[in-house]
């Protein structure tokens, strides 16, 4: 008798694990893509935000969710491949029939995704610094453009305590975003009054490794006079270039080197003792002191310590992680107020959201332009692999998507 | 009684409106204080100084200024031990105090006690020397016996008179810094040079430049020629494997990069077992993971020619599609076992750094340790080849099979021993990649291209040709480099090779005799 029960439960389990489990009723849940790189050049940044995606979906999930629903992630890898990307959305959209898709970090990826999202209507959430340029109705920026993080740091760098640097190493991965970066920096660099022969620009494949001319480049281009390094190196090219920089002895009293996508989670497993001082341009770092960000920390190692996710203790927060975490927040707050997960919908309901974010600032949604508005911090790497904040503004500030410093610009309308 | 010894010094110096300042100043504040404390040669102020630059000094909103003494808080002002407050925070400082602390540090540690102490404050002054600083060198000068830091304070002192106001004493440091080429030298003469109008002067700059000029144009080219060698070392670590594997016994292994691969994550597993558990030998991990890295490429590579190679000698389409799919095996594995991110491989501590050999060129360590175990490694395979038995055999056998069988060798263990060897050594290359590089499952597919690019340019079957392909590659890509810029010199050297085998498909050293028939 026992054991006939147990053949039926038995066979019951099996016939569910083969018809796959019994679905969630579609309706019960709300569909959230999460569409990040988890292999690759691209893994080493872009993991964790799939990572903090997650615990922020927890966390709402956990205050009973959006419109009574609970949200189901559904995660997919494109593997730092541009063209997957495009592929992995399409699927997200028509197949998995998500509401909403929180991914890309590299702007040529996300250029991939843009064609679909815009035919499709669907709705992309974009939390990296990048270039600018773009304005989409599909997508809601939450990272920084220009004017919030590339342009304040050539500022500071020119300023009296930046260093007073005349001469400038511009020195990128070679794809969209650092050549954009470069073009804007090189004009606004030019209404500065420093002359072409100050400026040197150059460029690596992507997973590039050997950076030994390129360092000898720089000690070069440094001996004409007060030299910074504007670094747009992107993925885990970073790792052998710190490293080459530091064993070169390179140090940032001499030439300070500033990067725009080099953060806390990059540096992780990196010796930053020789590299103290050089710099980072980003809208939150993890040393920042305040009762929101000790929150977030606190809830972020919790969630690594419960998931076993990889790295343990030695897991960092930094500011696309942020600015994931601040875009989800305000899309449920949105969805909340439109009361429906309708694109068309959250669109209008978007424009104005604020959400109090780690970074101790209240983050609004601008009414128009898509682009959050954002603190600029400009941190040095410190011995342990933080950063301490040397500048920083009083007050968020308006992203512009559109930057002056390219010609026709002043011409285009921000819808 | 030490503290209380430390206390009287200390206050004899510093006071505690100086300390406030610095440590809850304005920046303007925290300079000038610094400064001052320097200019007054206050040698007990360097404790202070060198906390804050260490970022060791803490500070609440008010009450007493800290020092974090290797664990212990202890009163900046008197050295007296305190307690931990939850209001402390580190003194953050940036670039340009850590300018002005590294700089008083340098001239307070002129009249050091120690002649190494001395010297290298001299050197760190060079790097960037500061008008204000004229003073304390000329002090210096007076009182310094030593020959070496002498020379090092007249260099200094030339540094800071090219803009003195008499005509002789800008020639006179013209000419001291002819002596010491470096970057410094360039952009003070240069500096000097736009501005200076007294023309005996002028012509003293000029020529000292040029000359400055000449020594670092020369450094340069070693730096070239270096890094140029270095990534040759590379390339023929990745590739010596595929020289015997290909080369010798022409197999087409495209899963070549992944044995590149197992190596290097061999080594992170090592890495990983010794910080664990032997944290105290950890300078050491590389001579278990070296070893460690060969075997466990060679039992992969073993493996992999007992189930697939060997069904298919003599048929290169299959092997080549039969290896592939072992690789996309082989990285899927890895991936499932150790995640797809990369894993952190750290160098030992000897290996960070670098050492100055000319004005302005520093090789760094890991450089030379690549380069010192390539040439090792292709010791290793020389004479493993050319004078063991098993060299002989596998001469044999992949010269001529049926021959070499019909007198007793036994052909299929020697294929076996071969291929194995030849993974093996593609592992010690993993080993060697994963101290300059990142370590992750796709390691392998960056220098599969590579490698046979390596072998197939050298001349397949040629050690001497695998050696000269990696070096002249290595070459060609770094002296491209900063001319073209890294991703054209890759294109450039990739059409050149494609020019180039058409032209000579046998490669640069071809073989010669009944082996080339086949």
């Amino acid at each position: 008798m026992k054991s006939r029960k147990l053949a039926s439960i038995l066979s019951s389990v099996l016939c569910a694990a083969l018809l796959g489990a019994p679905p969630a009723r579609a309706a019960d849940t709300i569909k959230v893509g999460i569409l990040h790189s988890l292999s690759g050049t691209m893994a080493i940044s872009e993991t964790s935000l799939k990572d903090v995606a997650l615990m922020t979906i927890d966390e709402i999930n956990a205050k009973g969710g959006v419109l009574g629903k609970k949200l189901e992630p559904i995660v997919v890898d494109p593997a730092s491949n541009w063209p997957l990307f495009a592929e992995k959305s399409r699927q997200l959209l028509t197949k998995d029939k998500v509401a909403v898709v929180f991914g890309c970090w590299t702007s040529v990826s996300r250029k991939s995704v843009l064609p679909v999202f815009e035919e499709l209507n669907g709705l992309l959430f974009y939390p990296v610094q990048y270039e600018g340029e773009e304005l989409s109705q599909n997508v809601f920026y939450t990272g920084a453009a220009p004017n919030q993080q590339a342009i304040p740091a050539v500022e500071y760098l020119m300023s009296k305590e930046g260093g007073g640097a005349t001469r400038f190493f511009l020195l990128g991965t070679d794809y969209v975003y650092p050549r954009t970066t470069n073009k804007i920096l090189r004009a606004f660099l030019k209404s500065k009054g420093i002359p072409e022969s100050d400026i040197m620009e150059t460029y690596t494949p992507f997973g590039h490794s050997d950076y030994q001319t390129i360092v000898a480049q720089i000690k070069a281009f440094g001996a004409g006079g007060h030299t910074a390094v504007i670094s747009t190196i992107n993925g885990d090219s970073n790792v052998p270039f710190y490293k080459e920089l530091g064993n070169q002895g390179l140090k940032a009293t001499d030439i300070p080197v500033v990067a725009f996508s080099v953060g806390e989670e990059e540096l992780r497993g990196i010796d930053t003792k020789p590299l103290v001082g050089h710099l980072a341009a980003w809208n939150y770092f993890m040393s920042l002191k305040n009762k929101t960000n000790s929150a977030f920390i606190k809830r972020w190692k919790a969630y690594v310590k419960k998931n076993g996710l990889p790295g343990g203790d030695s897991r960092v927060t930094n500011d696309p992680m942020e600015a994931t975490y601040v875009g989800m927040h305000m899309w449920a707050q949105a969805v909340q107020k439109a009361g429906s997960v309708k694109v068309d919908d959250v669109r209008k309901a978007m424009a104005g959201q604020t959400f109090a974010a780690p970074s101790g600032f209240t983050l609004k949604m601008d009414e128009t332009n898509h682009h959050l508005w954002k603190p600029v911090l400009i941190g040095e790497v410190q011995g342990n692999g933080q950063f301490d904040v040397v500048w920083k503004t009083d007050q968020p500030v308006r992203a512009q998507p559109w930057s002056p410093f390219i010609a026709g610009n002043e011409k285009r309308a921000e819808k | 009684m030490t503290g209380l010894i430390t206390a009287v010094v200390l206050a004899v110096g510093l006071d505690a409106g100086m300390l406030e300042k610095i440590a809850r100043g304005n920046q303007a504040e925290r300079q000038g204080t610094i400064s001052a404390l320097a200019a007054a040669g206050d040698a007990a102020a360097v404790p202070v100084l060198r906390a804050t630059l260490e970022g060791r000094l803490y500070a609440g909103p008010e009450g007493p200024v800290l020092i974090d003494d290797g664990g212990t808080l202890r009163d900046a002002l008197t050295g007296a031990p305190a307690a931990p407050r939850d209001d402390l925070e580190r003194v953050v400082i940036n670039n340009r105090l850590r300018r002005t602390l590294e700089g008083a540090l340098v001239v307070l540690s002129l009249s050091a006690a120690g002649r190494e102490e001395r010297l290298d404050a001299v050197r760190a002054m060079q790097r960037a020397p500061d008008p204000d600083v004229l003073p304390a060198v000329e002090a210096a000068l007076t009182k310094e016996k030593d020959k070496e830091v002498r020379e090092a304070l007249l260099t200094t002192e030339a540094m800071l008179a090219l803009s003195a106001p008499e005509a002789p004493r800008r020639t006179a440091a013209a000419q001291q810094l002819r002596r010491v080429p470096g970057v410094t030298s360039k952009r003070l003469l240069a500096q000097r040079l736009a501005v200076e109008t007294d023309p005996a002067v002028k012509a003293a700059l000029k020529e000292a430049s040029e000359s400055v000029e000449a020594s670092l144009k020369r450094a340069e080219m070693v730096g070239l020629l270096f890094s140029g060698l270095s990534l040759g070392s590379v390339l023929l670590l990745a590739a010596l494997g595929l020289a015997v594997t290909f080369g010798l016994m022409g197999v087409i292994n495209m899963a070549h990069g992944e044995l590149l691969m197992i190596g290097a994550y061999a080594t992170w597993l090592v890495q990983t077992l010794f910080r664990r558990y032997l944290p105290g030998h950890f300078g050491w991990y590389l001579a278990v993971a070296v070893p460690a890295s060969f075997l466990a490429a060679a039992a992969v590579g073993a493996l992999l020619e007992l189930t697939v190679v060997r069904k298919l000698y003599g048929r290169p389409l299959e092997t080549l599609l039969a290896t592939f799919g072992a690789s996309l095996l082989l990285i899927q594995a890895v991936r499932s076992a150790f995640g797809a991110q990369n894993v952190e491989v750290a160098n030992p501590d000897w290996m960070s750094g670098g050492i100055t050999v000319l004005a302005g060129l520093v090789l760094p360590f890991n450089r030379i340790a690549i380069l010192l175990f390539g040439s090792f490694v292709l010791l290793l395979v020389w004479v493993l080849l050319s004078r063991t038995r098993l060299g002989l055999w596998v001469r044999a056998v992949t010269q001529n099979r049926q021959r070499a069988a019909g007198l007793g060798v036994a052909a299929p263990r020697i294929d076996l021993l071969a291929f194995a060897l030849g993974s093996g050594i593609a592992g010690l290359g993993g080993c060697a990649l994963s101290q300059i590089g990142n370590v992750g499952p796709e390691l392998g597919q960056g220098f599969i291209v590579d490698s046979f690019m390596v072998v197939v340019l050298g001349g397949v079957g040629q050690l001497a040709g695998t050696i000269a392909a990696a070096a002249g590659l290595g070459l060609a890509n770094k002296a491209l480099e900063p001319v073209a810029g890294a991703v054209l010199a890759k294109i450039v050297v990739l059409v050149f090779i494609i020019l180039f085998i058409q032209r000579r498909p046998q490669g640069l050293f071809a073989l010669r005799g009944r082996a080339a028939d086949d």
